[in-house]
């Protein structure tokens, strides 16, 4: 192709693009629209709260889908995101005013067992300040329990795949104790941790903890023979083996560790702050649960999702990083 | 390149001699005792090329494990120099059929590796960029090993061996996995490196037409458990050529005695 030709293309390129409508954004605009008129034009069969706050909000994204349509090829990267993510939004729309239908105003689905999206964003606004300390007490739990169960749970792999010793003694221990799901030490833990506290960080940290120590062990011991036979002849001794052969070798497997420990971690937190807690997002849901307060039940198991999806994208990024030398591999 | 050593320099400082002695192996299989290497004799003189040839399977490579000192032998001795071999050391090294380059590091950190880990690094970055550039591969120090080809990784995992300095190189079938044409061109480069280096070399090989392009000796090996079988001694210089009258003449009495004559 000649430049002048390429030049014409460009040019060409262009002038569709300014031409072009982003039809799924023209779409999601009439579902949200619709879910908006849904919201404060029909009355609820029982009154919820924030229902015009919610068909504030979602008016308003309708309103920006319509002025976003003609200019979102435009965008570059975060145009591309918007129209991947079209047909979703446009779902998500449909979603919302058929959820407000059910729920709401027909009231098919009855109060309290299921909540309207307003009625979800009214636990949102009305205790919202609750929400947020929860969030931060069961983000220090899991943080604290996760990271000193990770460290722990390394550690004793790395010992476990390495030394044969550690192994025969260890092995046992970790096949037996891997399958009682973390929640049964409870008992134990009450008499050896001095607070509650203690005891729940113990608990987040058991369930962190075993996933990572088996794929650990399981990943150093299935390293490539031949590269410690390579690390032998040029030189190196056992603790240069550990840390740039075996180490590196086994991260795949860790990682994998990994995952699962951030899926049990979030499974046990519930339980976790069961134990004598005052907030947290694991208490909240107890507490409501107690009371009947579904819609507040549901709104903080939102929150959890949000907050374990986002951990697990984090990790992925890290893996990427720290793998990239798996590329040619996977 | 300051520290690489050229072959002007004597023989002893920069090349061993290997003596085997009486060597017998066995790997014990299940409870029963497999014999592999039975009661091997030989030796090879400082600077010498010795080629290992025989059927597959017939113990080469655990000899080449026993001289590397990865694993004793069960009967017999081997010195180095005189010196008993009894554990792995970086003046001999053995570079295996596969590259076993590191695979999470890069070109120029696998190439490193004997010298970090023996906390010698600082001071001899030079020499990993010396021994890079011996092997042609100074443009993929920044690479990962899946982006090299697998002639480019043999040649990585030459450079791996030779900045060490060793006085013995032990090569076990390191061109066994590379298509014909590499094979060609790394052939002419071991004895490029080794006329250079002036180390001693054992290979060893099931290719015979190879042995004798590369190899001052061959000491052919029966099938398994390995015995000596017969010596071949030839002093032809390099390059040599694969048509070369004498060596074809030899290439058959080889062939003879491991009993695939034609």
């Amino acid at each position: 192709m000649s430049e002048a030709q390429a030049l014409d293309g460009a040019a060409q390129a262009q002038l569709t693009s300014f031409r072009r409508l982003w039809r799924d954004g023209l779409f999601a605009a009439l579902s949200w629209g619709a879910a908006a008129l849904v919201t404060i034009g029909l009355p609820d069969v029982v009154p919820w709260g924030s229902a015009g706050l919610f068909a504030a909000i979602t008016g308003a994204l309708a309103v920006l889908f319509v002025l976003l349509s003609p200019v979102v090829y435009r965008l570059g990267r975060a145009g591309e995101v918007m129209i991947h993510y079209g047909p979703w939004l446009v779902a998500i729309g449909v979603w919302l005013a058929l959820w407000e239908l059910s729920t709401a105003k027909f009231g098919w689905l009855p109060k309290p067992f299921f909540s309207p999206p307003h009625g979800l964003l009214n636990v949102y606004v009305a205790d919202g300040t609750r929400l947020l300390i929860c969030i931060g007490y069961t983000l220090r739990l899991w943080s604290l329990g996760f990271l000193s169960g990770v460290a722990v749970g390394y550690a004793i792999g790395v010992a476990l795949g390495w030394s044969k010793r550690f192994s025969y003694w260890g092995m046992p221990f970790l096949k037996l104790i891997g399958p009682v799901p973390a929640t049964a030490w409870i008992p134990c833990t009450f008499y050896f941790f001095p607070t509650t506290f203690g005891a729940s960080v113990f608990i987040v940290a058991l369930a962190s903890g075993i996933p990572v120590a088996i794929l650990t062990a399981s990943g150093v011991g299935s390293v490539n023979r031949s590269f410690y036979d390579v690390g032998r002849i040029l030189g190196a001794d056992n603790r240069y083996l550990i840390r740039r052969v075996a180490i590196p070798a086994s991260l795949p497997h860790v990682f994998v560790g990994l995952f699962m420990a951030l899926y049990y971690s979030f499974a046990v937190l519930v339980v976790a702050e069961m134990l004598g807690a005052k907030y947290g997002l694991g208490w909240y849901i107890q507490f409501q649960t107690a009371y009947s307060g579904y819609a507040n039940v549901y709104a903080a198991l939102i929150i959890m999702a949000a907050l374990c999806a986002g951990i697990v994208r984090l990790l992925f990024v890290v893996r990427d990083r720290l793998l990239r030398w798996q590329e040619g591999f996977i | 390149m300051p520290s690489v050593p050229l072959a002007s320099r004597s023989p002893e400082l920069v090349s061993s001699a290997i003596d085997v002695r009486a060597v017998s192996h066995q790997f014990s299989l299940s409870g029963s005792k497999l014999p592999v290497i039975d009661a091997i004799d030989f030796s090879v003189v400082p600077g010498e090329f010795v080629a290992l040839l025989g059927p597959s399977g017939c113990g080469k490579s655990t000899l080449l494990r026993l001289i590397a000192g990865l694993e004793l032998p069960s009967n017999g001795s081997i010195l180095a120099d005189g010196l008993p071999v009894i554990r792995p050391d970086p003046s001999r090294i053995l570079v295996f059929q596969d590259p076993t380059l590191f695979p999470w590091t890069t070109v120029w950190k696998n190439v490193a590796t004997g010298l970090e880990a023996r906390g010698v690094l600082k001071q001899s970055h030079a020499r990993v960029d010396a021994a890079l550039s011996l092997v042609g591969l100074s443009e993929f120090a920044a690479a990962y090993p899946h982006q090299l080809s697998g002639g480019m990784a043999q040649r990585a995992s030459l450079a791996r061996a030779l900045v060490n300095d060793p006085k013995l190189l032990l090569l076990d079938e390191p061109l066994g996995k590379l298509d014909s044409l590499t094979r060609l061109t790394l052939q002419a480069e071991l004895v490029r490196l080794w006329q250079r280096n002036g180390f001693t070399a054992i290979l060893v090989t099931h290719d015979v037409e190879e042995a004798l392009l590369l190899s001052s000796r061959i000491v052919v090996l029966s099938e398994r458990p390995a015995r000596v079988k017969a010596e071949f001694k030839f002093g032809k210089p390099y390059p040599r050529h694969r048509d070369d009258p004498e060596l074809v003449a030899l290439r058959r009495r080889i062939l003879d005695t491991l009993g695939l004559a034609t």
